[in-house]
């Protein structure tokens, strides 16, 4: 039968995949975003699993919250990268380092 | 076992439209991708019997927030072949991590997790069980306040984004409305008196 | 008589602020009416309390006026304890006080700091005033730190001379010197009776001295003694006792009221007053008397010697000032506290008298100090001359001047105090005091015949401006001169044997030489007059006389031989021992070069370069290598955030 580990398998899977993206994807500010969304799906996962698992709604509530945050997180995150775009032509994160030490 | 087939072959599907996202070289299929591997969590999530949350992926996440993620995406044109560039520098490091903590969750999962359990399955839901029905009675009694606030939040990104995004251009010509109704007419016209002149 | 109390205290306060915030408003003649008169109430009043005292039948009073704080049941208060030895010290304050401030109408008449100068002198008088009617430690710290104070503005009143600035300071610090062991004994007091009330701590006096106390490690000490030592610290200090007498010469760069008012009748005198107001804990320590004795005889012989080679007329009075209150210390070691208080009484009158006359002559010499300038000025100031002849024979103590009563009774009291056994102590005490008087005799009229007599040593230009000075200077040294010459016969018989201070002074019964005396030695003042020709004092004192006469006016030419052949001795006593050497170029520089070593290793090396600014240099160059992991790059963040989580997961599986 498919339990708990397997949602917490595919998760996890979903979460490293995520990680790798990141590292991989570094110059590439939209799909550190993705990235970012993927993470939180398998975070929402497992979520869900242990809410199935432990027969409590507030699992799902979480993931509720998560989700909206999220959707304000990529509203905000898109319109700074707009922005960014229209003030530097660009969004390649190379050239972003004024934070330099 | 038919579950349990569906399980496995929609779960690969979504690894499969995860690898794609993390690889791809155009961002515009990244996000199809992404898209697709929404698609196939929200399936996984019916299965674990949490419907109402699978609709809310599918209608919010994916019809709203995926189409601002392409919306974005098309608008910025993305100098993709240089956003790409160099890509396999940092590939061992990320590889290497991402083996790193694959190792770790499953030590967690597999090795340290409750052995006995792992072919029971969760537990059948009691009869007329309805997913929304529950969720709604404890978002709106014992979470109504994080609810609220959550309805905040959202507002707090629309005036955000907004702000953000929102350019005064010089020279645009606009109405003022409130102007245009507070005028008299000595604003307008300017009686002079002077003698008349004569003609030559 | 509460109101009279306020009142003596509380008219020359008034007076002092008037004159010294008004000082402007009210010109040079308001300041010193204001405070003469304020000045002359008090010794009014003063007078009345000491008639009650005396022949109204009052008893002693014991008031409190103000609780200023209670902590942890300590009562912080102002009172007043005005007893017979109170009276007796009220009345001879105020009048001294009194004929100074007339006497300074005539010596600072020019003086640009007039009205301040009043306003001091007035603001001595209450600060002096609070210290002997105090019933408490706490208000008695604060009447000796005022006076402390006073004594230190005036000291440095001209501020614009190099050497007053450095007399001042050097009295203010030796004085602290002896104010860190007062306030030791005051919280030893507190320490050992819980309280600051004179009636309750002498109450607790038995109790005390059944304690013991640590001090060095090797045997406890008995509580009382280690008390009376420190309180006396600080009375060596006021007092001037060797070895803390160094600042009383030096403070005679004030004015010579000042010095004759505050470092010869009253202020000096206040650790006199201080160890005979404590007679009750002083009796339970014979070892503290012992120590008492021998600083008081050292300072009495030892300082009197110093007057013989000093040359400044003013410098040759604080020598015997000096040498004089070496004198009361020794009869408070013996137990003599009436014998004490006696002389100090005396010493006030003719000391002051002394003093005035000194001022006088310096006025008509127009500030010239040096007496070898001087000589033969009796015939151009034939007031001041008989005034100081009054006032030098009191001083040696020649038959039927006040001196002599005082003086020749406190020299009998110290041969009768056997208690000290028969060692060092009494010996040393004995003979200091017995051939002081030879030394005193011998100053006092070397100084008296080089200035009055013999040739006119001074320029012909200030020979023709001599005369006698005006006569709000002449005449307190004639009010002074009555009671130097004639107090002694009316006031030896109650003072020291009818028991005049009665319960104000304790005495234990095995060592009450006085009353030994009495017994056995005393008929009345008629009987000492006579009885002197057959003493030691007497002789002494006239061979004292002698010398100076045969060696100043009948051979001048002898001290100088003396001089050249007795070099090293001339130089120990012209360099005042060393004292002042050791002090100014030990502690004080060794001070000021320990303080420079600490200013510059520990506080600019260690401090402020290691400490300080090594931490921020350090903060700052390890921030210099730091920030250089700071790429600015967003996946650096990332990629630490990422890395960080993993250990973090790492540590919960595998090491937690």
């Amino acid at each position: 039968m498919i339990g708990l580990h397997h949602y917490l398998t595919v998760g996890a899977m979903l979460f490293v995949l995520s990680i790798a993206g990141i590292v991989i994807n570094r110059k590439n500010l939209i799909l550190l975003l993705m990235c970012i969304e993927l993470m939180l799906l398998a975070v929402n996962t497992n979520f869900i699993a242990f809410s199935r698992y432990l027969g409590d709604e507030t699992g799902q509530v979480f993931v509720f919250f998560i989700l909206t945050v999220a959707a304000a997180e990529a509203a905000i995150g898109l319109a700074i990268l707009v922005v960014l775009f229209r003030n530097r032509r660009s969004i390649a994160v190379q050239e972003l380092n004024t934070l330099k030490g | 076992m038919l579950h349990s087939i569906v399980f496995y072959v929609f779960a690969g599907i979504m690894f499969l439209g995860a690898l794609g996202v993390v690889f791809s070289r155009n961002p515009v299929h990244a996000v199809m991708f992404l898209v697709f591997t929404f698609f196939n969590a929200a399936i996984l999530w019916l299965l674990a019997e949490a419907e109402f949350l699978a609709i809310v992926l599918v209608l919010v996440y994916v019809g709203a927030v995926m189409v601002l993620f392409l919306f974005v995406v098309m608008m910025l044109e993305v100098d993709v072949e240089a956003a790409k560039r160099g890509l396999t520098r940092y590939a061992p490091l990320g590889v290497g991590l991402a083996l790193i903590m694959a190792f770790e969750l499953i030590n967690v999962i597999w090795l340290r997790g409750q052995m006995a359990n792992v072919d029971s399955g969760f537990k059948p839901n009691p009869e007329g069980y309805s997913n929304t029905e529950a969720l709604g009675a404890v978002l709106y009694t014992e979470h109504v306040y994080a609810f609220e606030i959550a309805a905040v939040i959202l507002l707090l990104a629309i005036i955000a984004a907004i702000t953000l995004t929102m350019r005064r251009r010089p020279g645009l010509k606009v109405q003022n409305i409130a102007k245009q109704v507070a005028v008299t007419a000595k604003d307008r016209i300017r009686v002079v008196k002077m003698d008349a002149e004569k003609k030559q | 008589m509460y109101e009279y109390y306020l009142a003596i205290v509380l008219i020359p306060l008034a007076a002092s602020i008037v004159a010294g915030l008004a000082g402007h408003k009210i010109g040079r003649a308001g300041a010193h009416w204001i405070t003469i008169v304020g000045v002359g109430v008090s010794f009014l009043l003063s007078t009345i309390v000491l008639y009650n005292m005396f022949w109204g039948g009052y008893e002693a009073e014991n008031l409190s006026v103000y609780t200023w704080a209670v902590t942890d049941g300590l009562h912080m208060e102002v009172g007043f304890l005005v007893d017979r030895l109170t009276a007796l010290m009220m009345v001879v304050v105020t009048f001294v006080s009194f004929m100074v401030h007339i006497y300074t109408i005539g010596y600072m008449h020019d003086d640009p700091g007039y009205q301040r100068f009043f306003s001091y002198i007035s603001l001595f008088t209450f600060s002096m005033l609070m210290l002997v009617m105090s019933n408490n430690f706490l208000q008695l710290f604060f009447g000796w730190e005022a006076v402390g104070l006073v004594s230190y503005l005036l000291i440095g009143f001209w501020y614009k001379r190099e050497s007053a600035i450095f007399a001042n300071l050097k009295a203010f610090l030796v004085n602290r010197v002896g104010d860190f062991g007062f306030i030791l004994g005051i919280s030893a007091v507190v320490m050992f009776t819980g309280s600051l009330d004179y009636a309750e701590v002498f109450g607790q006096a038995e109790s005390i001295a059944s304690q013991q106390l640590e001090v060095t490690g090797f045997s406890p000490w008995n509580a009382m003694t280690v008390v009376c030592i420190l309180l006396f610290i600080g009375a060596m200090g006021k007092s001037a006792q060797a070895p803390l007498h160094v600042w009383l010469p030096d403070s005679m760069e004030g004015p010579t009221p000042i010095s004759a008012l505050i470092h010869a009748a009253t202020m000096v005198t206040a650790g006199i007053f201080m160890v005979a107001r404590m007679s009750p804990l002083y009796e339970f320590s014979t070892t503290a008397l012992a120590v008492v004795i021998v600083i008081g005889a050292l300072t009495a012989f030892f300082m009197g010697l110093l007057g013989i080679v000093q040359n400044d007329i003013k410098r040759v009075v604080a020598y015997s000032t000096l040498s004089q209150l070496g004198y009361m210390t020794v009869a408070l070691g013996a137990s003599a506290y009436s014998a004490a208080i006696f002389h100090l009484m005396t010493h006030a009158f003719f000391k002051a008298l002394l003093f005035l006359a000194a001022g006088s002559v310096i006025i008509a010499m127009h500030h010239e100090q040096d007496i070898r300038k001087m000589g033969g000025i009796r015939k151009y100031m034939p007031i001041t001359y008989w005034t100081a002849l009054v006032g030098s024979l009191a001083l040696i103590g020649f038959p039927g001047f006040s001196g002599f009563f005082s003086k020749d009774l406190l020299i009998e009291a110290v041969k009768e105090s056997h208690w000290h056994g028969q060692g060092a102590v009494y010996w040393i005490a004995y003979l200091s005091v017995l051939l002081g008087v030879f030394v005193t005799a011998l100053y006092s009229f070397r100084m008296f015949f080089l200035v009055f007599h013999g040739e006119e040593r001074m320029s012909e230009e200030e020979k023709s401006h001599l005369h006698e000075t005006p006569a709000v200077v002449w005449v307190p040294l004639v009010l002074l001169a009555i009671p130097s010459a004639i107090i002694g016969w009316f006031t030896v018989g109650p003072v020291l044997f009818e028991g005049y201070f009665g319960s104000a002074i304790f005495v234990d019964e095995t060592r009450d030489v006085l009353a030994h005396l009495g017994e056995t030695f005393w008929h009345d003042s008629l009987g000492l007059f006579t009885h002197s020709v057959v003493t030691p004092v007497f002789w002494l004192a006239a061979a004292g006389v002698f010398t100076a006469w045969f060696l100043y006016l009948k051979r001048p030419d002898i001290p100088d031989t003396i001089q050249k052949k007795a070099q090293g001795l001339y130089n120990l006593l012209d360099r005042k021992y060393y004292f002042d050497d050791l002090y100014i170029k030990g502690f004080a520089a060794g001070g000021r070069s320990f303080g420079k070593f600490l200013w510059q290793k520990g506080d600019e090396l260690i401090i402020d370069g290691l400490l300080v600014n090594g931490t921020a240099n350090m903060v700052g160059r390890l921030a210099g290598v730091i920030r250089h992991i700071q790429t600015g790059y967003l996946y650096t963040y990332a990629f630490a955030m990422i890395i960080g989580l993993t250990v973090l997961l790492g540590w919960l599986i595998w090491v937690r």
